[in-house]
Order: structure tokens, then sequence, then C-alpha cells
């Protein structure tokens, strides 16, 4: 007979969360009308400052799922010193991210040497059709705006402070 | 009936048969979206459906049509006629049981003199159609949700029987009407206060009823036959679009059907307690039928209530219905579900043993008192 108590309790535990819900309101939020503030570090989307990226292709080769598409080429750019021979520089002609494809890691944000991705809490980029997924590096460039400054992480944590440059 | 017009016996027949489909299926929308809806979602702490309509409310209305458009589709290898027919053959049961629930003294479709002996064996139609369903699908999942629900319908009809068995006892009649009447009319020690429901002096009846209600509908605790998790959706694994609608129909117009049932037997039925009928002269202005009702004797007695119990009775059992099915569903969305050999063994080892002690109790304190 030791099961009759629980079973009892179960009922009160149910009947209990209806009264918790009716009174003081859901645990959840009624999307398109309010929205959730996102948690400091939101991997919502990957932002792209152009400027920093030197091609090198780490992220990509580093992506699980094969999702970043880099296509670039070798260009010269002005010596940084007068008389000085003109330097060889990579330059980025093509970089998608497919987020139809990205499962959200953040391996290219934590791979990337010259800190040219950024995590944007950003979530509301969903399309009609799911080749308009594909982000291009207009796009990419675009959710800079959207990047927060970096929120230091907690006590005890390897510190890292990760500069976001601003226009 | 003491109309002041007379009905031709086709307006008649008009008038029940839309009536049926009132009876049937406004109280299953409603506790669909009140307690299948709403309900659950509070107990999981969220809102539920919230946009279509206020709060929600129209969401079966968008459910229906969207089943409605989906396609009709017959499994190849499928009985085609046995597979469309069997639906139905689920739906004809609830539709049945329905004719013989007292809404009131005169608001009743069909007044059986036998009306639970009917009520049971109609019933037991819906285990015909789901062992069509599950046959004729020519799916190892139906086919094993089909024979599980078999197995376990038939196991759980006779507690229902039993347990029914008890109030027929002490009401003296099989008949619906006599029933309340019994319940309205009886004393409790010689205080008549509250009548005598049922649900007092047959209390362990109650429980196995209820017990047995939620098995015959394969809800949750006994949902072995359309086990997600292992049989897909048992029996309906097959059907898409209105098919499953009438299926869908079915089971929870049935919930209800029973929720009526056991508040005719237990509950009092249509009527309500003698002490509101004394104190609420308004309620019936007929007093001579009243009193007439509160000097009748229990056992086959006669009584004759006040005709405006036709309009209060629906109401009074539609409150004692959500009552009923609240507590089914709050059952059924509390407790996992019975592996397949503990849901035999708690029918025939507790529940037939229990039903069969709480008769012959019934019987021996019936010829003591």
């Amino acid at each position: 007979m030791a099961l009759v108590p629980g079973v009892i309790k179960g009922l009160g535990v149910t009947f209990g969360e209806i009264v918790k819900t009716v009174t003081k309101g859901a645990d959840t939020v009624q999307y398109p009308h309010e929205k959730e503030a996102p948690p400091p570090r939101a991997r919502g989307v990957i932002a792209l400052h152009e400027e920093n990226c030197t091609a090198c292709m780490l992220c990509s080769r580093e992506c699980p799922d094969w999702c970043i598409y880099i296509e670039g080429h070798k260009t010269l750019a002005p010596p940084r010193r007068a008389g000085g021979k003109p330097r060889s520089v990579n330059k980025l002609d093509r970089f998608d991210i497919d987020y139809a494809l990205c499962m959200y890691c953040g391996i290219c944000v934590e791979v990337c040497p010259f800190e040219a991705l950024f995590w944007s809490p950003d979530y509301e980029y969903s399309e009609p059709k799911i080749a308009d997924l594909l982000h291009d590096k207009t796009r990419l460039g675009q959710w800079m705006e959207t990047v927060p400054e970096f929120e230091s992480y907690e006590a005890g944590a390897e510190v890292k402070q990760k500069k976001v440059p601003r226009p | 009936m003491s109309l002041a017009v007379e009905f031709a016996y086709w307006q008649t027949s008009i008038f029940k048969l839309l009536m049926a489909f009132v009876a049937v299926l406004i109280p299953a929308g409603g506790t669909v979206y009140l307690y299948l809806f709403k309900m659950v979602s509070f107990m999981q702490s969220r809102l539920g459906p919230m946009e279509a309509g206020p709060y929600g409310s129209l969401q079966l209305v968008a459910e229906v049509g969207k089943w409605a458009q989906k396609e009709d589709i017959v499994p190849e290898r499928a009985d085609e006629f046995v597979f469309k027919a069997a639906p139905y053959v689920v739906l004809l049961s609830t539709f049945l049981l329905v004719l013989v629930v007292p809404f009131g003294p005169d608001a009743q479709f069909v007044d059986f003199d036998t009306g639970i002996f009917f009520a049971l064996a109609v019933s037991s139609i819906s285990v015909v159609g789901i062992l069509m369903a599950g046959w004729a699908s020519a799916s190892k999942y139906s086919l094993m949700g089909g024979l599980r629900a078999a197995g376990q319908l038939i196991a759980y009809e006779l507690p229902l029987v039993l347990a029914v068995v008890g109030v027929v006892i002490q009401a003296g009649s099989l008949n619906m009407q006599d029933i309340v009447t019994a319940q309205t009319t009886g004393e409790i020690f010689g205080w008549g206060a509250i009548g005598n429901p049922f649900i007092i002096t047959q209390f362990v009846g109650f429980i196995i009823f209820l017990i047995a209600v939620q098995a015959e509908l394969t809800q949750t605790p006994f949902d072995m036959p359309i086990a997600e998790s292992e049989l897909v959706s048992g029996y309906m694994t097959e059907y898409s679009g209105f098919r499953f609608l009438l299926f869908f129909i079915g089971e929870f117009a049935t919930a209800n059907i029973f929720a009526f049932l056991a508040s005719v037997l237990f509950l009092g039925g249509w009527s309500v307690p003698p002490f509101v009928m004394d104190v609420v002269p308004g309620l019936a202005p007929e007093v001579t039928g009243l009193a007439g009702a509160l000097n009748g004797t229990t056992g086959g007695a006669t009584a004759s209530f006040s005709p405006w119990f036709n309009v209060l009775g629906p109401i009074v059992m539609a409150t004692k219905m959500l009552a009923l099915t609240f507590v089914v569903y709050w059952v059924r969305f509390t407790y996992p579900r019975f592996r397949e050999d503990q849901l035999q063994r708690f029918a025939w080892k507790v529940l037939i043993p229990l039903a069969l002690v709480n008769i012959a109790v019934t019987g021996v304190l019936k010829v003591a008192f």
C-alpha cells in the first residue's frame, strides 16, 4: 500500500501546477507578442567583420558540417612604408554561411585568429525558402550592427576579452 | 410530455437527430478545448493555443479544417471496405450510447426500461470497430494496437458492468430515469436533504467505474493500445484526415458520454438535491409536481418532476459531466503508462474481485435495510 500516497501526490503535483499557471502565469513566453531577452553571449547569428578577414579558410575547414563557403584571390596592396615593395594580401570574394546547415557550434568564431567573426543574439531571420538561408558577406556584415559589447565570462573562466570593432 | 403543441413523428425524429449531434459534438468540442488544450497546458506551465479566436477558443475549428483538407489515404494492401467502415462503427457506438442518457424528466432520446443495460451493451460495439481498424490496416503497429485494445476493452468491460450492478441493486431498476428518481427521493438514515446520491453508498463502485472508463477510453494510464512510443498510434496509425477525425471525435465524445452516465449513476443525474428544490421556489413553479416527487418512494418510484427540469437538467448534467471529465483528464495527464501485463493483472486480480465483493455487500445491505 506504499503506492497509494505517491499516486495521490502525483495528482497534487499536476493540480498545483494548474493553480500556479492560472494565478502566476505561465513560464513560457507568447513569442510574437512578447520577446525573451537573450542571455549573455547568446548564439543567434554569426556576424562577419569583413575588414578583419584574411580568407585564411580556418573557419571553413573547422566547420563540422561545412556550411561556410569562402573564395578569395591574392592581390597586391600598397606598401606600408614609402618606397617599399607592394604587399601580397588575400582579398575576400565570397564569404557565405548556409544557416540551413549551420548547427551553431561556434567553432568558426572560436578559431578565427583575426577576430572577424562574432556572435549576435539576433534570431529572427527565418525564410520561406530554404535557399534564402544562405547569407552572403553583405548580409553577414549587416549583422555586425546587432553584435553587443563582449561581456566578460563568469568568475573562474579563462579570461578572454574580445573587442567588437565599431564603424 | 405536457406540451401545448403536438409534433408529428417525423418532426420529433428530426429534432432528436439534431439534438443527438448537439449532445455528442458540443460537449466533445468543449472538453477538448477546456481540458485537452488548456488544462494540460496549464499543467505544463504553458498557455496552450492562444491565437485562434479569444484565448484560442477557435483552435478546434482550425484543427478540424486542417483534418478535413488532408488526403484520405488507404494503405495499398489494406482491406479497403473494412478500413473505411471502421471509424463509423466506433462513432456508431458513441451515438448509440448517448440515446439512453437522460438530460431531464422528458429530455431523453429513448427511455428504455433497461437503459443502463443498453448503454453497457452498445459501448462494446466500439471494440468491433477498433478490431476492424487494426486488422484492415495491414500494418503491424495497427494490428498490435487493435489486439491490445480488444484485450484491454474486454478486460475492463467486466469491472464496468460489475460496478454498475451495485447501483442497479440499490436503485432497484435498470431504467435510467428510475435511477435518477431513486437518488433524488432517497434518504440517508431518514435525512433527505441531499437525497441519496449513490456516490456515497457506492463509492467503491464509483471508483471502479471511473478506472474502468479510463481504460475503456484508452486514456493514458491505460493507453497501451495507442502507446505512441512503441506503436506509433496503435489502430489509428494508418488513418489520416477525416477518418482520423472520426476516431478522434469517437474517443473524446465517448469520454463525455461515459461521464454523463457516471453522473446519472452516481451523482444524481439531471436532478438537483432536494434542499435546493425546497429553497428555490422559482426553480420549479409547479410545486405539486415537486411535492409528489419528494413523497415518492425509492425503487421503481413514480415521481413527477417539474417540466422546468427539462431546461435545467441539461445544465446540471453538463456541470456534473465537466467535473467528471476533469478527473478523467487530470488522471490522464498525471500518470505514466501501465505495462501490458500490469494492465491485465490490475483488471482481473484487483478490479473484478473488488467489484464482486462490492456487489455482494450491496446485496446483503439491501436486504438488511
